[in-house]
């Protein structure tokens, strides 16, 4: 361990926090300009250029409203919530290869804050703390519309959970790695995970939507319903928090979805630029291919919200275990067979 | 007889009901949520109907009745005589006016001998409803003309508008004057 690797570490530490930050940031913005576009109407247009400082007069007002906090014997656990689900929506950002190496002073930089080579089971298991942090505010919140709400995250993350990880099945038996990096190589060129595995990637996408709380499954915090579910009782910018972790859990997922099915930061004729034009050039336009592909799956993510209304319970629950759990289990029976045939 | 006034649709969108089992590709959803996504994204690129507000003005209506106006004629002498007819035909009771005589040295202000010395509108009682404006024999109050709506305040008392806001300003009754002579 030298200090030139502990300090381009940090460095890469660093730029992934702010960069998820900001994505997460700049997602509340892009979401209230995808709705008012779909809707007709132009969107916050008055904080700067197109709104653009919308984000930082929304992150001001939170900051300076009133720290309420209802009559409840867990004061603790009341703060802990948000702590939670804001911590592990950071914390998955660690292993996703942002890019190929970048060759400055003398070393080789991957573009990655840490490249094990289980990623894949570490982004399940945060994801799944995750919910804790939904569960643990619910409860604290001593709040029947913030229970019922924090009840159905839970059963919503178990049930969907089951399916994401069997859809993954069908896709690590191709690639016979977990780490994300070697996954992101072997689909070097147009080699992509999603041409050869289509149904997984559908049911990870639908699962991602569960995952996320994002309609048509945000049942746990279902304004119409459940006044806004588990964070009723939050304000401030413990409120912030939850509704912060929510879209840099959506560019997380956003991210996954990208480099496990759509090349991650290849595109197609980075051997001929890494050849002619040369290593750094090659990977930071990688880089951009990565970023552009995850501001579709945003844009994507919006876009649905906007389409599709939110489903009833039976219907999330019939959905998760009867359709996608049985489809996932025939999409790793069809991918061993042919594997068999043809390997 | 029957069934042929049943087969009538005035809207032109009648559709019968069918209660048929969903098939298999319909049962998936997939295609009605793609129908779905591609209806949304049309509205997107769709020309967007807002109005910037303070930057743009929707136009108002020629007949819109807005904050009144007591006009002048085309030598910018006052038309209202203080008759009192606007006051007893207005249903909300908002105007109250007292009158004056004329004094040989105003033959320039005021176009009869009779004037309105006081002349106040309650903006808070008006109901914009026009009866003052139809009621007046001289032609002296209007709502249509003056293009402004009361703004708004924070003291009931700014809402009683004398003479200072509503006479018409004498260069726009100029302008009027010239106007018409050009024509």
């Amino acid at each position: 361990m030298d200090s030139a690797f502990i300090i381009e570490k940090s460095v890469v530490i660093l730029v992934v926090f702010a960069l998820t930050m900001i994505m997460a940031m700049y997602s509340t913005w892009a979401e209230r300009k995808v709705a008012a576009f779909l809707q007709d109407r132009v969107g916050p247009n008055r904080a700067g250029w197109g709104g653009l400082l919308q984000p930082l007069a929304d992150g001001l007002k939170l900051f300076s409203k009133e720290e309420f906090s209802p009559n409840t014997p867990n004061k603790f656990l009341f703060v802990v919530g948000p702590a939670i689900a804001m911590s592990t929506a950071l914390m998955t950002s660690a292993v996703i290869p942002w890019g190929d190496k970048l060759h400055l002073f003398g070393r080789d930089i991957l573009l990655q804050a840490t490249d094990i080579d289980n990623a894949l089971l570490y982004i399940f298991a945060v994801v799944s703390v995750g919910v804790y942090g939904i569960m643990i505010g619910g409860w604290a919140s001593n709040n029947k519309f913030s229970l019922m709400g924090a009840v159905r995250a839970a059963s919503q993350m178990v049930s969907y959970e089951v399916a994401m990880g069997l859809s993954m099945i069908a896709l690590l038996m191709m690639t016979g790695t977990l780490s994300l990096r070697e996954i992101s190589a072997q689909q070097a060129g147009m080699n992509w995970n999603v041409f050869y595995q289509p149904v997984s990637f559908l049911i990870f996408l639908i699962c991602a939507f569960a995952e996320t709380n994002r309609t048509p499954f945000d049942l746990a915090e279902c304004e119409s319903e459940l006044i806004g579910g588990y964070h009723t009782e939050y304000s401030s910018m413990k409120m912030g928090f939850y509704l912060f972790a929510e879209y840099a859990n959506m560019f997380i997922s956003s991210a996954i979805l990208a480099v496990l099915f759509f090349g991650g930061y290849n595109y197609p004729g980075m051997q001929w630029m890494v050849e002619n034009v040369g290593v750094n050039t090659a990977n930071i336009l990688g880089f951009l291919a990565l970023f552009i592909k995850i501001c579709g799956f945003i844009f994507f993510y919006m876009w649905v919200r906007w389409t599709i209304p939110r489903f009833r319970y039976d219907q999330l629950m019939h959905l998760g275990w009867k359709v996608l759990i049985p489809l996932a289990i025939l999409n790793i029976m069809v991918t061993g067979i042919c594997l068999l045939l043809f390997k | 007889m029957s069934t042929t006034i049943q087969n009538i649709s005035l809207s032109g969108r009648k559709k019968q009901v069918s209660n048929k089992e969903m098939t298999f590709l319909e049962n998936l959803y997939l295609v009605a949520i793609v129908k779905g996504l591609l209806i949304t994204i049309k509205h997107f690129f769709r020309k967007k109907v807002t109005i910037h507000y303070p930057e743009q003005v929707r136009e108002m209506s020629s007949v819109y009745r807005g904050q009144h106006q007591l006009k002048r004629d085309e030598q910018g002498r006052e038309n209202c005589t203080a008759c009192g007819l606007c006051a007893l035909s207005c249903p909300a009771e908002a105007i109250t006016m007292k009158a004056a005589e004329r004094k040989p040295n105003e033959k320039h202000l005021y176009r009869e001998e009779k004037y309105a010395e006081i002349y106040e509108i309650n903006m808070l009682r008006c109901i914009f409803c026009g009866l003052c404006e139809e009621a007046c024999p001289k032609d002296a109050i209007y709502l249509t003309t003056s293009k402004v709506l009361v703004p708004s305040s924070y003291e009931r008392e700014d809402f009683i508008f004398g003479k200072d806001k509503l006479v018409m300003p004498l260069d726009i009754a100029m302008q009027n004057a010239q106007l018409k002579n050009a024509n």
